[in-house]
């Protein structure tokens, strides 16, 4: 793709990125993802599906909240250091705001029976949402009849889900270990 | 514990945290629930699914659950120092990294480091959903709840906020 083919005819403005991400963060329950392409690419045609899926897939595989560093690569690649300053904070400050007030709900309430009891299903329904997105994005792994791929996730299930292995451990130990096999077997 | 020393500990660890939270924060809850409930007993392994199910409830990102935990061991100061710590490291690094990724598109190495990580992310990912379950249910109905959600939630494209209130429905009638 060269650039001139996929250069917007509207680029955003700070304003506009400020206000896309806040509405982004503001509808996307269960994650916000699904709510960021929606917005950038069928609703204001920032990036098209090629670019928002490269833009994506650095932004899983960088250390952090895919979705926050989502906002730093989008918001830098349209507004500078100021771009990708404003697409976060409109991401991250509503909820901050929301969830630590439900905080304080549950600092008072939290020991009323039918607050707990209330939580005590949502909590059930919302690791069921978890179980979910987990199994979709297995699929592809076990689809492509691939044996290392699944071993490794396997070895990675086992070590913090079973044995429970301090996380930058687990990493430090599979992640060059699979990058290499990966290397060796492209 | 003074107030300062809580937030230094606060910081650090979810700094840290972030750099090995390779495909988001699902991947490090059973680290946060391994600091928050064992090494740190910041909290119960009921506050933890509490704090997780609020965290679900609330719209954006999955990693505001970090701003809770800090929020419940120091208040808004706690939440706002423990969010910061978790995003703003990582944020500066995809910045730097977003600059100098795009010119090496299509070299070997781009290729190994991105197809080496995802069967790694996914392992830790399936890690996350078997931890918080294992804390979130403690009886034989609940698991049923999360079973059912979970095939809701696979199979068909219902707003899973449906399912999110008939289950907090279940648990007010007292039935988990």
């Amino acid at each position: 793709m060269t650039p001139s083919e996929t250069t917007p005819a509207h680029r955003p403005s700070l304003t506009e990125l400020f206000s896309a991400f806040v509405g982004v963060s503001l509808s996307g329950f269960g994650g916000a993802l699904p709510w960021a392409r929606r917005m950038i690419v069928d609703r204001k045609g920032w990036m098209t599906p090629d670019e928002f899926n490269e833009a994506f897939s650095l932004s899983q595989f960088l250390p952090g909240p895919n979705v926050v560093n989502f906002s730093v690569v989008f918001g830098s690649r349209f507004g500078g250091a100021a771009g990708a300053f404003v697409a976060l904070i409109g991401l991250m400050a509503p909820p901050v705001a929301i969830v630590m007030l439900l905080g304080l709900f549950y600092f008072y309430y939290g020991d009323v029976p039918a607050f707990g009891h209330a939580l005590t299903g949502v909590a059930a329904a919302a690791v069921g949402l978890l179980v979910a997105t987990v199994a979709k994005m297995l699929l592809p792994l076990f689809r492509s009849g691939a044996i290392v791929g699944p071993a490794v996730a396997a070895v990675a299930f086992v070590a913090i889900g079973l044995l429970q292995f301090p996380l930058p451990w687990v990493i430090a130990v599979l992640a060059p270990v699979s990058i290499a096999i990966a290397w060796v077997w492209p | 514990m003074n107030p300062g020393n809580v937030l230094w500990i606060l910081a650090v660890n979810f700094a840290v945290l972030s750099i090995f939270a390779v495909g988001g924060a699902n991947v490090a809850i059973p680290e946060m629930h391994r600091l928050a409930v064992e090494v740190m007993h910041w909290m119960t392994d009921r506050q933890f699914a509490d704090t997780y199910a609020m965290a679900q409830i609330t719209p954006g990102p999955n990693v505001i659950i970090v701003a809770l935990i800090g929020y419940h061991v120091a208040g808004v100061l706690g939440g706002l120092v423990a969010i910061a710590a978790m995003t703003g490291p990582t944020c500066l690094l995809a910045f730097a990294v977003t600059r100098i990724w795009d010119r090496f598109k299509g070299a070997r190495w781009r290729a190994a480091i991105q197809s080496g990580l995802v069967p790694v992310t996914l392992g830790l990912m399936a890690a996350s959903a078997f931890v918080v379950t294992r804390a979130a249910d403690h009886s034989l109905m609940a698991f049923a709840v999360t079973a059912a959600t979970a095939t809701i939630a696979y199979f068909t494209r219902i707003n899973p906020l449906w399912a999110f209130a008939i289950a907090g429905a279940i648990g007010l009638a007292g039935f988990l």
